[in-house]
């Protein structure tokens, strides 16, 4: 019997004696009731969310530092810290005025200076903001509240920049804190965002605590993701880290936490059947499974072998392994775009589509001269979605007459091997598997997966001149159709070349209790109009 | 004696060093990079290189460990490449939590295993020393992780006594600081429950047969005093080393058991600072391992010479 065995059997048996009518122990009442217990997907262990781009620090980012814009669910970017941006006629100078009353955490106010730096700070580490930086004459405080930012050419898509959710998001600190190289780490968590946090509590890898900070002024505008009033319901957030999955279910059917960001999938049906506890999608716009070839050396160089994979490989495969049997949970994805996102197009994906063809994929590897050298396939096993992903995948290979050189690590070792650009024999690789979170993949602009930079583009270093020109295409577009049509093209020129191989699109839950309230889905934890009664 | 214990403190120096040594060494050629893992899945390779540069991972292997032996001689840690705390700050939030599980489950376990395998002993071949044989067969081969989950799910969901998880400081209550001890210390006393009764009961076997076992007996000494008195303490010096390296063993036991219960202690500092590359925590906990290890031994060395005085130094 394994481990996942056991903590699945008694996290089921957990749930049928909660629901067969047990109370809930005394030390989930009372006094915490403005305490709102979370158990966030992964630990919180920096807190720079310019320095380490991880998600969580990400999300627990952006309860204490505020942003110039925010996204909302339909994707727009909305004013959040900012009252008014006006652009030239011809596109060159972007002036905006932030609106009054903004106040850090400690007490000074949020002045223009203070945006400057740290919007040089983010630019140079952000995809977005690097190529802001590249067109830049100047950026300026104009007055305490006033700001500009002068270009060479214009860039329609600054607003997005300014408020995208992808990380790192361009968050507002003081400027003695955004000075810091953004190499290094900052000495403070000082920020002007609806909570404050407790330094002096951080455990990192086992608690945070944010507290309410009084003198944030909302919005007024109804809250919507990262726009809108962000209004905080509760005074104390605790941010509970549990790396055992079984320990966090028994947790939140304890009533020992409130709110657990990722359950996972093997737990979620005895989570379902507790009376206490809500259970519903995280964020609708999922995630994105994928894996990565090496363009840069035999066999993937040949577009061939690229093609070969796509066409043998069942998405149905990559996302039973990955999210069970539960059909709610995932869809095929013949395409790179978030599903039921303006840009999602098919456009170019019939390769994924229709009966898997293992013989024409034999057929083009035979064509490509492929002799059997080693594949070699790094697979990170302390992530279940890479590990389940990476197993799918040797079997595929095997079957298609390819030698594996299956290489189990974990995901530290994934993430410095994969950045060798050399063959696999001296110290690189074949392929490695990973995940985008679907709200990375509504654009261009924050998809680095998707890009065909050759040298410069994310590991696996795809080439592909037909997909940087629809990326061009796209920045330069003027409406939402002329941006539609150039993703098409890009999503079929991504296809040909086989930039990366998507196993598949998955969405996953997030469990509360129900004496919480107000929990939005979204790309990120939004604890703003989260409210506890008991 | 007391010579003897400062030699026996002071040759602990050069073996941390040499463990020092060799830990920062695997390190070094170990796969894995924490700038990698702090730089996330969307970084650029560039974006890899600058953080490696500023967290100075570039630098050779010798500078790296001169910098950081030269610190550690000079009493400091290091500073926690993703958490930018001082190591020694962190192992001290730390230690608490993990000192206070292994003090519970080694209270407990000497209070229950010992008691049982002199039971065992005095009724040797009986129902009393099969049951409690069996007990510790069956014991020894549970999983920490099993017993855990059986024991939240018991305790914690079905009967809502304990917690499933967390820890409270001692400074918050004797009462708020046991309860969530509890149920880890007893999942991970209960294969050293068994290991120990086990050896008790051997050791006793040994010592009840014993001539001058018998004439106590004949004697006419009670069989408390003769179990307690006379047969344990000659019986002690193994059960004194199996405590002791069960002392050694608790500390791997307790990543397993501070996981599983979510106790922010030592054992899963450890784990999240290798599945980082955490250099700087890794090495400084391996540091406080190496000098608790060779401490343990050196405490059982001298319980030696008080259970059995014709053991000398």
């Amino acid at each position: 019997m394994d481990r996942r065995t056991v903590l699945k059997g008694l996290a089921g048996v957990g749930s049928l004696a909660a629901t067969g009518g047990l109370s809930m122990p005394a030390h989930s009442q009372g006094a915490a009731a403005r305490t709102l217990r979370f158990v966030p997907q992964a630990n919180l262990a920096n807190f720079d969310p310019i320095w380490g781009t991880q998600y969580v620090v990400r999300n627990a980012a952006a309860l204490v530092w505020d942003t110039l814009y925010g996204l909302d669910a339909t994707l727009q970017p909305q004013r959040q810290m900012v009252e008014s941006e006006e652009v030239s006629d011809d596109g060159l100078v972007w002036t905006f005025r932030l609106r009054p009353g903004l106040k850090f955490h400690d007490g000074e106010p949020v002045l223009s200076k203070d945006v400057v730096a740290s919007l040089a700070r983010w630019s140079a580490r952000d995809p977005m903001g690097l190529m802001l930086k590249a067109i830049q004459n100047e950026l300026t405080a104009v007055d305490d509240r006033t700001f500009k930012w002068a270009l060479k050419a214009p860039y329609p898509k600054m607003l997005l920049a300014l408020g995208k959710n992808s990380t790192p998001c361009a968050f507002i600190m003081p400027e003695r804190i955004a000075q810091t190289d953004p190499f290094k780490q900052i000495p403070e968590y000082i920020g002007s965002g609806p909570m404050k946090f407790a330094k002096g509590e951080w455990v990192p890898g086992a608690k945070a605590v944010f507290e309410k900070f009084a003198d944030y002024t909302p919005r007024q505008e109804k809250t919507s993701w990262l726009a809108g009033g962000k209004q905080m319901l509760v005074d104390r957030i605790e941010w509970v880290v549990i790396p055992d999955a079984a320990t966090a279910a028994a947790a939140l059917q304890n009533g020992e936490v409130d709110w657990w960001e990722s359950p996972i999938t093997d737990l979620v049906p005895s989570l379902k059947k507790n009376r206490n506890i809500n259970v519903d999608i995280a964020d609708p716009l999922g995630n994105i499974g994928s894996f990565r070839m090496n363009h840069l050396h035999p066999p993937f160089n040949d577009v061939k072998v690229r093609r070969a994979v796509l066409a043998a490989l069942s998405q149905e495969d990559y996302m039973r392994a990955l999210v069970g049997d539960d059909t709610a949970l995932w869809k095929p994805l013949p395409g790179f775009f978030t599903p039921d996102t303006p840009l999602y197009t098919e456009e170019g994906g019939e390769i994924l589509k229709g009966k898997r063809d293992l013989a024409m994929a034999k057929k083009l590897l035979a064509e490509s001269g492929y002799s059997g050298q080693p594949v070699t396939c790094v697979v990170a096993q302390d992530q279940p979605i890479t590990k389940a992903q990476g197993d799918v995948t040797a079997d595929l290979l095997k079957q298609m007459g390819m030698n594996v050189d299956f290489v189990a690590t974990d995901w530290g070792t994934v993430g410095s091997r994969r950045a060798q650009k050399t063959p696999p024999g001296q110290g690189g690789w074949g392929m490695f598997h990973t995940w985008h979170a679907g709200a990375d993949c509504v654009n261009p602009a924050v998809y680095n997966a998707v890009r065909g930079t050759g040298d410069k583009a994310w590991f696996g270093w795809p080439t592909s001149a037909a997909v940087e020109k629809e990326v061009t295409a796209w920045f330069d577009a003027k409406n939402l159709d002329e941006e539609k049509a150039a993703v098409k093209r890009l999503n079929k020129a991504a296809m040909e070349d086989v930039v990366y191989a998507p196993t598949g699109f998955f969405l996953s839950y997030t469990a509360w209790r129900k004496d919480v309230s107000g929990i939005a889905k979204g790309p990120l934890p939004f604890f703003w109009g989260v409210s506890k009664t008991a | 004696m007391v010579s003897y214990i400062l030699r026996r403190v002071l040759s602990t120096l050069p073996v941390m060093g040499i463990v020092a040594l060799f830990v920062f060494s695997l390190l070094y050629i170990a796969p894995g990079d924490p700038a990698a893992v702090i730089a996330g899945d969307q970084a650029s390779p560039a974006d890899v290189e600058r953080i490696r540069q500023g967290l100075g991972l570039d630098r050779p292997f010798l500078i790296q460990f001169g910098t950081w032996l030269w610190h550690i001689l000079h009493g400091d840690l290091g500073t926690s490449i993703f958490t930018n705390l001082p190591v020694s700050a962190m192992i001290a939030q730390r230690i608490e939590p993990t000192f206070s599980l292994m003090a519970i489950t080694l209270v407990l376990t000497i209070l229950v295993a010992v008691p049982l395998g002199v039971a065992a002993a005095w009724k040797a071949g009986s129902w009393i020393d099969r049951t409690i044989m069996a007990f510790a067969v069956f014991a020894f081969s549970l999983p920490v992780f099993v017993v855990g989950y059986v024991l939240a799910y018991v305790f914690a969901l079905q009967f809502e006594w304990l917690p499933v998880q967390g820890y409270t400081p001692l400074a918050r209550g004797f009462w708020p600081w046991l309860q969530n001890l509890i149920l880890p210390a007893l999942a991970l006393g209960t294969v050293y429950i068994a290991l120990i009764a086990r050896i008790t009961r051997a050791s006793m076997l040994e010592v009840l047969q014993q001539d001058y076992v018998r004439t106590a007996r004949a004697k006419g000494l009670g069989q408390r005093n003769i179990l307690f008195v006379h047969a344990l303490k000659n019986a002690a010096v193994p059960i004194v080393t199996v405590i002791g390296i069960g002392i050694a063993l608790l500390i791997g036991g307790a990543v397993v058991t501070e996981s599983v219960f979510a106790i922010p202690g030592l054992g899963r500092l450890t784990i999240d600072a290798i599945l980082r590359r955490d250099y700087p925590v890794i090495q400084g906990i391996v540091l406080l391992f190496s000098f608790l290890y060779v401490l343990v031994n050196l405490m059982v060395d001298v319980t030696y010479t008080l259970v059995d005085p014709r053991i000398r130094y």
